[in-house]
């Protein structure tokens, strides 16, 4: 009887596990080999190694494919065959992402050094220097409209999910997609047209610059934590209710610390998103070489905008600003980097644990 | 405490549809009373009007009046909120609340109202309530750990802890078992036993043996066809409806012919 189920269970025979990928190495190796051949037959030493890649990669898949489907059957022969798709187009995507950290760390860590965070570029032609003033800036600047759009965003987003009904919410929403549309040149301009109000034209301000990327920033706070609100189970605000715990209350001590985690997260993108800004700043904050700490007061000078303008403005060293721009570049990265890894942070100690 | 709750014509809605149709009956206290019937009737309606909790689905409404201990639960200047704190209520599934430890589970009550509390005072209502929900022993060294780590059952009792540690009239029981096996069942249903020493107990259920087995009051609902309001068809003491009911429909529904 035993013997009988298992039979009825067994499929056919599998192809031995080192088969794919010793077929892989090698239809890449023999791809290699006929590259080398037609590359010593013409004249061209070069080897290319997109067809390389291509040929092995083609013949790989036909033959496992066939193997596969002679020794397998159709059905492991077809998910052989899917999964190097999806493989392949992970890969392709992996590719400009991978290259584009290396170029940033490659040519960023020539400059990478303690006058690059220690100096300001006040009075500096050609080498040396720094970017202090531009990270200080892009802290200050982006930490107020972090101030700014943080409450708004997730008031806001109670507000959706937990009160509004009928037109008006209907309002908000659809202005919150319009507004995470907006081009961030227009929300410089609107910041700039708006400070031109009360300071008159010319003005540049880093508070500015403060609001034209809390405009950028507000919509996706809004919709991210509106997505963490949803989904706390209804089932927790009912229990509260039926304790006697009014709406608000139940908002503020169930709902949000029960989505928290999320809604860190949601608030630590919306800062990756907009700390690269580089237009709307240039319109509004401007740029300069000396440091200023005062949003309140002229030029600030932002991260973005520095690897900006030592690209733009290359004096006659040109190698040095080109390696200030890409350290700045770099610096910039890390930064994201590093509030990425603090969303992660958050998001393990404040979910709920089970 | 204990309240006695009286329906008078009861009409239950949501939106413009009539859920629960007039339905007149006094729910004695220190006393369990079962709502039985087939799925969709309005049992689960019912039970939360009780607390007013039907009204927080948008378009709910009640017609008629309930009274608890003489007062209109209903009335004009009546807040919701102070009724749910008189009226425990059990959901059919556990939702301790997952963000908070197994202590603070019981204390909810209090904490998610801001009420202030010494420790000793904490902890004695810590240890009564989930004695009462006889979960003490299983949990006493682990009160700090998250409720959610708890298993079903002690999730579920853990829930009644929590209703009970306010110290309330009258408790619901929205088939507080049905996701339960019968072991957490059977603990449950020795815990209600209990409770109406102290309390009104209401419980909606579909398991026939566990409304004969626990119930002082059964009433059977009825519903005469999908898009028709479920209407309440005999109300009696348990044995009288579970062994000589008056209706036909009852003796149907028991006896296992349908529902
Ligand atoms: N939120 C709601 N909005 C509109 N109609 C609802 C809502 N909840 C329940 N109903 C309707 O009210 C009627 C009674 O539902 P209810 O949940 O009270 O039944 P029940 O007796 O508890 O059933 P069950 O035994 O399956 O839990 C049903 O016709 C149902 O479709
Ligand atoms: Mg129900």
């Amino acid at each position: 009887m035993t013997t009988q189920l298992n039979s009825s269970f067994r499929g056919t025979q599998d192809l031995p596990k080192w088969l794919s990928p010793t077929l892989l190495v090698s239809f890449f190796l023999a791809s290699f080999g006929l590259q080398v051949l037609i590359a010593s037959d013409s004249d061209s030493a070069e080897i290319n190694f997109i067809p390389v890649a291509i040929f092995g990669l083609v013949g790989f898949t036909v033959a496992i494919y066939v193997i596969s489907r002679i020794i397998e059957g159709v059905r492991k022969a077809t998910d052989r065959l899917v999964t190097i798709m999806v493989s392949t187009a992970f890969s392709l995507a992996l590719i400009p992402l991978l290259s584009l950290a290396y170029t940033v760390v490659t040519k960023g860590v020539a400059r990478f050094d303690a006058e690059f965070f220690t100096f300001s570029m006040r009075n500096i032609v050609g080498e040396g220097g720094g970017a202090l003033h531009a990270i200080i800036g892009t802290v200050e600047i982006t930490g107020i409209a972090t101030l700014i759009s943080v409450p708004i965003g997730i008031m806001a987003a109670i507000y959706l999910v937990e009160y509004g009904r009928g037109t008006i919410a209907r309002l908000v929403t659809f202005f919150v997609d319009v507004m995470t549309g907006v081009p961030s040149i227009v929300a410089g301009l609107f910041a700039y047209a708006l400070f031109v109000i009360f300071f008159g034209p010319g003005v540049r301000m880093g508070l500015g610059g403060a609001i034209a990327l809390s405009l950028l920033m507000i919509p996706v706070v809004i919709r991210a934590t509106e997505e963490m609100l949803k989904i706390v189970p209804n089932e927790l605000r009912e229990a509260a209710y039926a304790l006697g715990v009014p709406k608000w209350l139940t908002v503020l001590k169930v709902v949000l610390p029960t989505s928290l985690a999320g809604i860190a997260t949601g608030i630590m993108i919306a800062i990756a998103r907009v700390i690269g800004e580089t237009a709307p700043l240039l319109l509004i904050a401007g740029f300069t070489a000396s440091m200023n700490y005062n949003p309140l007061n002229e030029r600030m000078m932002t991260l973005p905008v520095f690897v900006y303008t030592s690209y733009a403005n290359q004096g006659v060293d040109m190698q040095a600003y080109l390696d200030r721009a890409w350290a700045g570049a770099l610096t910039l990265m890390l930064i994201v980097m590093v509030l990425n890894l603090v969303a992660r942070l958050i998001s393990k100690y404040f979910s709920p644990k089970g | 405490m204990s309240k006695r709750i009286e329906l008078k014509s009861l009409d239950v809605y949501y939106k413009a549809f009539l859920a629960v149709q007039d339905v007149s009956m006094v729910i004695e206290p220190k006393a369990i009373t079962a709502f039985i019937g087939p799925s969709g009737c309005g049992k689960s309606t019912l039970i939360r009007t009780l607390n007013r909790m039907h009204e927080v689905i948008p378009g709910a409404r009640v017609e008629g009046q309930l009274l608890m201990d003489g007062e209109d639960v209903y009335g004009p200047d009546v807040d919701p909120v102070r009724v749910r704190r008189q009226v425990g209520m059990v959901f059919q599934r556990p939702n301790p609340f997952p963000t908070m430890s197994i202590k603070d589970n019981v204390l909810s009550g209090y904490k998610l109202n801001n009420s202030r509390m010494s420790k000793a005072e904490a902890e004695e209502i810590t240890e009564k309530a989930l004695v009462g929900a006889n979960l003490w022993n299983e949990v006493k060294d682990r009160l700090e750990k998250p409720g959610s780590g708890l298993s079903g059952g002690q999730q579920q009792r853990l829930c009644i802890a929590r209703a009970i540690a306010v110290e309330p009239d009258v408790i619901l029981m929205d088939e507080p078992t049905s996701a339960l096996d019968p072991i957490s069942t059977a603990a449950i249903e020795d815990l209600a036993v209990e409770l109406k020493e102290q309390f009104t107990v209401v419980i909606v259920t579909h398991n026939m043996q566990q409304a004969s087995r626990i119930s002082d009051m059964t009433a059977f609902f009825n519903i005469a066809g999908s898009g028709l309001p479920g209407k309440l068809i005999e109300y009696d003491k348990t044995e009288k409806v579970f062994s000589n009911p008056t209706e036909q429909q009852t003796e149907d529904y028991v006896s296992g012919r349908f529902g």
